[in-house]
């Protein structure tokens, strides 16, 4: 079996759990600064699915791909800790305000360096939940796409077979490679850190990350060439410039309201007997039960 | 020319009941803008398929049948579409944010670079004014979809890139009869001449659907779990409850992601909206996530260990207690009074 070149789209992206008020700009558009970033949920599983592909089959590769600010490199060392061989972060100014539709264009553009036989991710991000980023990267770069990924069953030389999860049950398909996954959070969890690469890898940084930085840590990342992070702007890619970014952007944000809770009269109840079998006969008596 | 269009996923010869949703919104979108709904419809045996949607509004059905485009697989029925929408131009595309909603919708919308909006909540006709450039559009959709983990409402429009899209979720719109006399025409698509022998490259070997057992939009009465409830095992006091009343089990995100029920029971944001005569709320606090789903229930009773749960802003019966003292005793006093 040959060795396969793996990709894993990756996003940071503010952990939606834990919003506060103060969460967006008045431009509608997201102040990840006030949020903790996190390693989108779904692309771990994508991960762990790239990861068990290294492990079944000897000399393949699989590198993080990510688009973001420079802070975003920590999960490409995240994904370094779990196994990943490396990463690419995509990082410029010019792709600030992009929608699915931009986003997709620029990381196709990205992957066309990378000629890998798989690119795999999430099937959506926690922090805009639309699924569209997979499919579009798939349609730029003209290969096929499997969405609602559970389970990689089978490999070989030029197809591979996947489970997908539906909403009333599965399918198992063959796809010819190269092609594009989308992970189902239903999927395998990614595997923990290994203490083995945090030590190998915890040193590990992208240019922006250096900026500032010490003899030492410059001297270090020279020693040992694994530990740089590559980064790529806008000049590193072949793109038209007007398809990035918000002109490259179909979508447009024409307002956003927050979410008022609405407060209506309420009866408030202990859990004694009188108050229950009370409660019961009003709604028996009114028709709502019985 | 400029219609609103609607792609209606098929299963068993059946128009998926989100698809019908979607010609209701799509009818009193296009009656709106003066124009005509359109449906598409892609697969295999395909005969008398009008007759499901007609009574929707449908003035013009386009029809792709062949066998292999059922089961459905991405590239031919993404290749059909673009072509269509590039012959057709329509202003509008609606689609179900479904398992195939959701992974045609992104691949159409990339190769004709047309915004496109998920799982919205809303979908009306409005005015843009752009802010930068003052210049005014008229009749825009407005694509209205929670967003940031249900915490803010966003309205997105496309100004400018046609068709502008749009997926919903199942039971978010209200599928209703425009008119059970209205005939539309139907138009045969050229499958062959609309897609190429690379589109057939991905083979279903395997597929098991269920015809779905759990039937949460038609209850007038839901029992729903969450979290609170503790455990899988304990999760069978809310199918007792829900047994004993003649309801339907649902369940918050928080209780499928701990594995206490299976995932179609999910009420909410990403899972299905529910307006049921009464929602009796066990163990849930309220998350927007949560509550975005039920709360046009005509009656709510919160069963909460924290008098200060968000649930209970939505509760018209607030029980302050423990959900294993209290599901029993209501079991209990409803079997005494119903008597």
């Amino acid at each position: 079996m040959k060795k396969l070149k793996i990709v894993v789209l990756a996003k940071q992206v503010p952990d939606t759990r834990n919003v506060g008020k103060d969460a967006m700009k008045a431009d509608g558009t997201v102040n990840r600064a006030a949020l903790p970033a996190i390693f989108n949920p779904e692309d771990l599983n994508a991960l762990e699915q790239a990861l068990r592909l290294k492990d079944k089959i000897e000399g393949t590769t699989v590198h993080i791909l990510t688009m973001g600010p420079g802070r975003a490199a920590e999960i490409i060392r995240e994904a370094e800790y779990r196994g990943a061989d490396g990463g690419y972060l995509l990082s410029d100014r010019a792709f600030a305000g992009s929608d699915t539709l931009a986003t997709s264009y620029a990381l196709a553009c990205a992957l066309r360096n990378l000629n890998a036989d798989i690119i795999v991710c999430g099937r959506q991000a926690i922090d805009g939940d639309t699924a569209q980023v997979g499919p579009q990267v798939a349609e730029k770069l003209g290969l096929p796409q499997v969405t609602y990924v559970e389970e990689i069953t089978d490999v070989t030389e030029d197809k591979i077979t996947v489970k997908r999860r539906l909403e009333r049950g599965f399918e198992v398909v063959e796809c010819p490679v190269p092609c594009v996954l989308t992970v189902n959070g239903s999927a395998a969890p990614c595997r923990p850190r290994n203490a083995r690469f945090v030590t190998r890898y915890k040193y590990a940084r992208a240019a922006q990350e250096l900026q500032g930085a010490d003899e030492d840590s410059l001297k270090l990342i020279e020693e040992r060439p694994y530990l740089k992070i590559n980064e790529w702007s806008v000049n590193d890619i072949t793109c038209n410039p007007e398809d990035l970014g918000l002109s490259g952007s179909p979508t447009k944000v024409k307002n956003i309201e927050n979410v008022v809770f609405q407060a209506k009269e309420a009866k408030i109840l202990d859990s004694s007997d009188e108050a229950i079998d009370a409660m019961m006969k009003e709604l028996i008596v009114n028709h709502t039960i019985g | 020319m400029n219609s609103v269009f609607v792609y209606c996923e098929i299963e068993d010869g059946i128009i998926a009941d989100v698809s019908l949703e979607l010609l209701t919104k799509g009818r009193k979108l296009a009656s709106r803008l003066g124009t005509d709904l359109e449906a598409v419809v892609l697969g295999s045996g395909l005969e008398g398929v009008e007759k499901q949607v007609y009574p929707y509004g449908v003035d013009v059905l386009w029809k792709g049948d062949d066998k292999r485009l059922a089961p459905y697989t991405t590239l031919p029925h993404a290749s059909i579409l673009v072509n269509l929408f590039r012959q057709e131009k329509p202003q509008i595309a609606l689609m179900g944010a479904s398992s195939i909603g959701r992974d045609l919708g992104p691949r159409v919308s990339s190769a004709l670079h047309s915004g496109l909006t998920a799982d919205c909540t809303s979908l009306e006709i409005g005015d843009h004014e752009d802010a930068k450039t003052g210049k005014v559009y008229h009749d825009l959709l407005y694509q209205i979809r929670p967003a940031f983990g249900g915490n803010i409402v966003a309205t997105i429009v496309n100004p400018e890139c046609r068709p502008q899209m749009a997926t919903v979720r199942e039971g978010v719109m209200k599928k209703e009869i425009f008119d059970a006399n209205h005939k539309g025409t139907v138009k045969n698509i050229d499958v062959d001449a609309f897609t190429s022998p690379e589109d057939f490259v991905i083979h279903v070997i395997e597929r098991q659907i269920e015809k779905s057992r759990i039937n949460l939009k038609g209850a007038s009465i839901i029992v729903a779990g969450g979290y609170g409830v503790g455990s899988k095992e304990n999760f069978q006091l809310i199918h007792d409850l829900a047994d004993v009343l003649g309801g339907e089990v649902g369940a918050s995100r928080a209780a499928v992601d701990a594995g206490f029920c299976e995932h179609e029971r999910q009420i909410g944001q990403t899972g299905t909206t529910v307006r049921p005569k009464l929602y009796i709320a066990c163990g849930i606090s309220g998350q927007i996530q949560h509550t975005a789903g039920m709360q046009e229930s005509s009656m709510v009773i919160a069963i909460n260990t924290d008098p200060n749960a968000p649930i209970n802003k939505f509760a018209d019966y607030v029980i302050t207690g423990d959900l294993n003292v209290v599901i029993p005793k209501m079991i209990q006093y409803y079997k005494k009074n119903s008597k």
